[in-house]
């Protein structure tokens, strides 16, 4: 850990979505303030609707807000147009979703040159997937994959790009305990060893230990925010 | 290769059934195209090198004796590159080997030299030499019809005397392309052919020694037809001319150049509807495709890839599918107009007829399949693009289903659960629901569009053969004869009626429009052997006063019922008469007009004269009576009714069966398509749900029921449309075959319909039996835990 506060990644300023569904209007967000510095392992906390995933999807470029603004790197985000969204995603962030996203008709090495095909310095696919201990599937097809596997296929294809910008949509929801710690190792390994800036999402507390800050979310605001004093290990989590 | 596009392959193999069914809809509708464009481009291309190499005339005319000086005149009217005078006459041929008589038409061999306007083209032997009077060149198709060669004799009663015509060579001729007999349906090469005979012969037994008797002439480039045609007529009037007609207007012409016609029109017609199906087919797919896909495209989207790459993506399946069915359609399409241009050679005489399939017609059926594709996948991939990746990472909102409007109308209560959900169901997709009705309907409708011209055949030919012409054969004299011709006719042993029948060639005029026809004066009343028909069943009683003709030459001629024409006699006197029309009559053949017979003798103020006569025939001994015609000198030539009807009949089979079979096959293509696609698509959407129904207890034919039920409302809604579309377009193709030729009456037979709709019944219930299999082996565990 550095001891001079790291440059900020993302700056999030009076942050407000609302959805609207039919009649009614959805506050997803009401008025969010973040800073994010770089290298940081964040977890983000919170009951289901209250703003988690609208939040990181908004970071990630997938979505854009109703007010506020969110700066990357200086840049602003909020009044980017989708060509540029689509670049930032292309370029800096990377993607782990609850249900992984793969596509069913790829193979896990294919699902990872998806995204290495199109970034600017990619790792090699193989690498990625070696990074998540995977070098033994690359052939299979997400079918043939375990939900923990499938994740990892996932995370090595988020971090093949080299992203700036880690994302995780409760990447350990639809897992058991020991596939989630298998996942979660994936992630930190990233966040450590690539020193990307990490955010993930969870509704589980007990994954908290093993970041750096914890940020929690009820009602589209931020509650509470702390920083760990010192991360555990993620082989000592329980829940 | 890249990680999408290995995608695209593979999410193109694991639906590969539907892909397939869309391409064989894309693939029917190229295969019409190329086939009718590539038999269009054969037929099209041999006809103008044909025509060119052979100087095919532009205009013809006919007149009763001109000096050959007057060829001089001819020739130099202004856009006048070339004239040959001849002789043309009709006689009959004595072919022992047939029962009915046989006429032939001896058209003059120059002496020196070969004709300067429509040359033959030698098939066998040699050309006549010059000087060796007897020496003929005979029709190729005549010939190998009787099976002549060079060598054989043919003997045919020229001017009353018996001569025989030895033939030396076997020739073709652009002028008998397609050698049809005015008056008749189709062309009959047993019964008619043509023989080419010196010049000095042929004129010293019809006394034409030193002129001639018909013209024809060859255009200069950029000449006038109009002030050729008026310079002809005003030079061939006082010489007994019957008027000079243009190539469009020639018999074997016509009939060429309107299967062209045909060919081009149905050929970028027909493969419209194919590749609208398509399209509507590859959106249903498509977007079905896209909502299951939602998540992977909000990856796609995630990881960076633009909305153009991931819409491209899509736009690549349907393209993917749609190339696949060109290729097919463009192999099929090759085969089929390579078997259609084979059908020609047998219809249309050509030297050669190659198959030629142009690369352009290639290129463009590839073009079409590609556009089907791009409209059809506009819509799909429009959404993909929209699609906000933060939204397509969330499962789809349940389907917004509302209570219909007929069960608010009261019927709720009688609707049976089941039948609630395949209403709602269907009136969820409104859009899809209609096209899909449209879709199997435009089947239908392509079935009795293409089988429907056998009705009117069929009635046609009742009308034209049993109820007009009351007779058994229609004999034609040589020279108008007087009224005892028809009591020397009676005589002959085994006629047993005979009335007369007075034809004088004519031209009408009325303002600036003129048209050349021929007035037939017939016997009227009960007895009369042959009948005018208005329509198909309105026998018309024919006044002495007051002319009655075809609709289609008051048409021509701009004017109606009551109106006044001037009609000019093109024979004897020639005299110039006002007259007005009585009756316009719906008829089929040609462009007649009628008087009584013995008004049209006041009108030519001539006694009793005769250009011919009707009979009827005693069956057992019908071989006598046309043998002793064939004696008869007098006699240019006998139409035998049964054989003509025969000779149609066994034309018809020939072609029938194969029209049938393509229409029969391409039709059920789309009511496969449509049906196997968006029941597919049905399943795919409501498996969830039809899996839940299993749970609870349903049993497989019940959920089978509420799955098809939506099928089998779209098929039978689509019956009454499609038999409602299919009337609509046979009328169009009715108006289309309006000619002065030939014109169909729209008869569509019950029968005609059952078929259709049975046809596309069938082709429904088989592609769902297909997607029963699948809905029987629904894995029901597997289908449960899907997330939606």
């Amino acid at each position: 850990m550095s001891q001079v506060p790291d440059p900020l990644v993302f700056t999030v300023r009076g942050l407000t979505k609302v959805y609207h569904m039919g009649e009614v209007d959805v506050h997803a967000l009401r008025g969010v303030d973040l800073d994010l510095p770089e290298r940081q392992m964040t977890v983000l906390l919170g009951p289901s609707g209250s703003g988690k995933s609208t939040l990181v999807n908004i970071l990630g470029g997938l979505d854009t807000p109703t007010r506020g603004t969110v700066w990357y790197r200086g840049d602003d985000l909020t009044h980017a147009g989708e060509g540029a969204l689509t670049a930032f995603r292309r370029r800096r962030v990377g993607f782990v979703f609850q249900f992984y996203n793969l596509m069913p008709s790829l193979t896990a090495l294919e699902n990872v040159e998806l995204a290495t095909e199109i970034a600017d310095d990619p790792m090699p696919a193989v690498e990625a997937l070696a990074r998540v201990d995977l070098s033994a599937r690359l052939d299979h097809f997400p079918a043939q994959l375990s939900g923990g596997e499938q994740q990892r296929v996932a995370i090595a294809r988020a971090i093949a790009k080299r992203p700036d910008v880690l994302l995780c949509d409760e990447p350990t929801g639809a897992l058991d305990l020991a596939t989630g710690v298998t996942v979660l190792q994936a992630i930190l390994r990233a966040n450590l060893d690539l020193g990307t800036t990490t955010l993930v999402i969870t509704h589980n507390a007990s994954i908290a230990d093993v970041a750096d800050r914890v940020v929690t979310m009820t009602d589209g605001r931020i509650a509470t925010d702390r920083l760990n004093p010192a991360r555990r290990d993620v082989s000592e989590i329980r829940w | 290769m890249r990680a999408l596009t290995r995608k695209l392959f593979r999410d193109l193999w694991r639906i590969r059934s539907q892909a397939a069914a869309i391409a064989l809809v894309v693939g029917a509708g190229v295969a019409m195209y190329v086939l009718m464009l590539s038999a269009y481009a054969s037929l099209g291309l041999t006809q103008d090198a044909y025509y060119e190499q052979h100087r095919f005339a532009h205009v013809f005319a006919s007149l009763v004796r001109a000096p050959r000086s007057l060829e001089a005149d001819l020739r130099a009217l202004p856009g006048v590159r070339a004239v040959e005078a001849r002789i043309v006459v009709d006689v009959t041929l004595d072919m022992p080997a047939r029962t009915e008589p046989v006429s032939g038409r001896l058209i003059s061999w120059p002496e020196a030299g070969r004709p300067r306007v429509n040359d033959v083209f030698l098939a066998l032997g040699r050309l006549p030499e010059p000087g060796r009077d007897d020496e003929v060149l005979a029709s190729r198709t005549f010939a190998v019809a009787n099976g002549l060669g060079p060598g054989d004799a043919v003997a045919a009663l020229i001017n009353g005397r018996r001569r025989q015509l030895r033939i030396v060579g076997l020739a073709l001729s652009p002028e008998y392309v397609y050698a049809i007999r005015p008056g008749e349906l189709v062309a009959d090469n047993a019964r008619f052919g043509i023989f080419w005979m010196g010049q000095r012969a042929l004129g010293a037994a019809y006394q034409m020694e030193g002129a001639f008797n018909d013209v024809a002439l060859l255009f200069e480039p950029g000449a006038s037809e109009r002030d050729v045609l008026d310079g002809v007529d005003r030079l061939i009037e006082p010489y007994g001319g019957l008027g000079a007609i243009p190539r469009a207007q020639q018999l074997s012409h016509f009939f060429l150049q309107g299967e062209l016609d045909q060919l081009d029109g149905m050929g970028r017609i027909v493969p419209i509807v194919f590749l609208s199906v398509a399209a509507f087919l590859i959106n249903v797919v498509l977007t079905r495709l896209i909502a299951v896909e939602r998540e992977q495209i909000a990856a796609l989207k995630a990881v960076g890839y633009t909305n153009r790459e991931v819409g491209t993506h899509y736009l690549q399946w349907s393209l993917l599918v749609a190339l696949a069915g060109a290729v097919l359609g463009i192999g099929a399409g090759a085969w089929l107009g390579r078997g259609m241009t084979s059908i020609y050679t047998e219809f249309f005489t050509f030297p050669i007829l190659e198959y030629r399939l142009p690369p352009v017609v290639i290129v463009q059926g590839l073009a079409v399949a590609v556009a089907a594709a791009i409209v059809g996948a506009v819509g799909a991939v429009r959404r993909v693009v929209q699609l906000p990746p933060a939204e397509a990472m969330r499962p789809e909102a349940p389907a917004r289903y509302r209570v219909t409007w007929i069960e608010r109308a009261g019927l709720r209560r009688w609707l049976s659960q089941p039948a609630r959900m395949v209403l709602r169901h269907m009136t969820r997709h409104p859009g899809r629901a209609v096209m899909s009705t449209v879709a199997i309907a435009l089947s239908g409708s392509l079935l009795v569009v293409g089988l429907f011209s056998l009705d009117s055949i069929e009635v046609l030919l009742d009308a034209q053969f049993y109820r007009a012409q009351r007779y058994d054969a229609l004999v034609t004299f040589v020279h108008p004869r007087s009224a005892s011709a028809e009591l020397d006719l009676a005589r002959f042993d085994g006629v047993r009626m005979v009335q007369g029948v007075r034809a004088v060639p004519i031209r009408l005029r009325a303002g600036s429009r003129t048209r050349y026809a021929q007035i037939t004066g017939l016997e009227t009343g009960p007895a009369a052997l042959q009948q005018v028909l208005d329509g198909l069943d309105h026998v018309v009683t024919l006044p002495p006063e007051g002319l009655v003709m075809s609709r289609k030459l008051g048409e021509l001629l701009g004017i109606a019922t009551g109106d006044t024409v001037t009609l000019e006699v093109l024979e004897g006197a020639r005299p110039v008469l006002v007259t007005t029309v009585s009756r316009l009559i719906e008829d089929f053949m040609g462009t007649n007009v009628y008087l009584s017979r013995d008004g049209l003798h006041r009108l030519m103020r001539e006694s009793r004269v005769l250009s011919g006569a009707v009979v009827t025939i005693d069956p057992a001994r019908a071989d006598r009576v046309y043998d002793a015609l064939r004696q008869t000198p007098a006699v240019a030539g006998v139409a035998v009714k049964a054989a003509m009807l025969q000779n149609f009949r066994d034309t018809l089979a020939e072609t029938i069966g194969i029209t049938r079979t393509i229409m029969i096959v391409f039709a059920s293509i789309i009511a496969f398509g449509v049906v196997y696609n968006t029941a597919r698509v049905a399943l795919s959407e409501r498996g969830r749900e039809l899996a839940t129904l299993r749970v609870i207890g349903l049993t497989r034919t019940e959920i089978a029921r509420i799955l098809f039920g939506e099928w089998a409302v779209v098929t039978v809604l689509a019956q009454p449309l499609g038999m409602l579309l299919g009337t609509g377009l046979a009328a169009l193709l009715v108006r289309a075959f309006d000619t002065e030729v030939y014109r169909l009456p729209l008869i569509i037979a019950p029968r005609t319909y059952v078929f259709a709709m049975a046809t596309v019944v069938l082709a429904a219930v088989v592609s769902g039996l297909v997607v029963r299999r699948r809905l029987d082996h629904l894995d029901l565990i597997a289908v449960l835990k899907t997330r939606e």
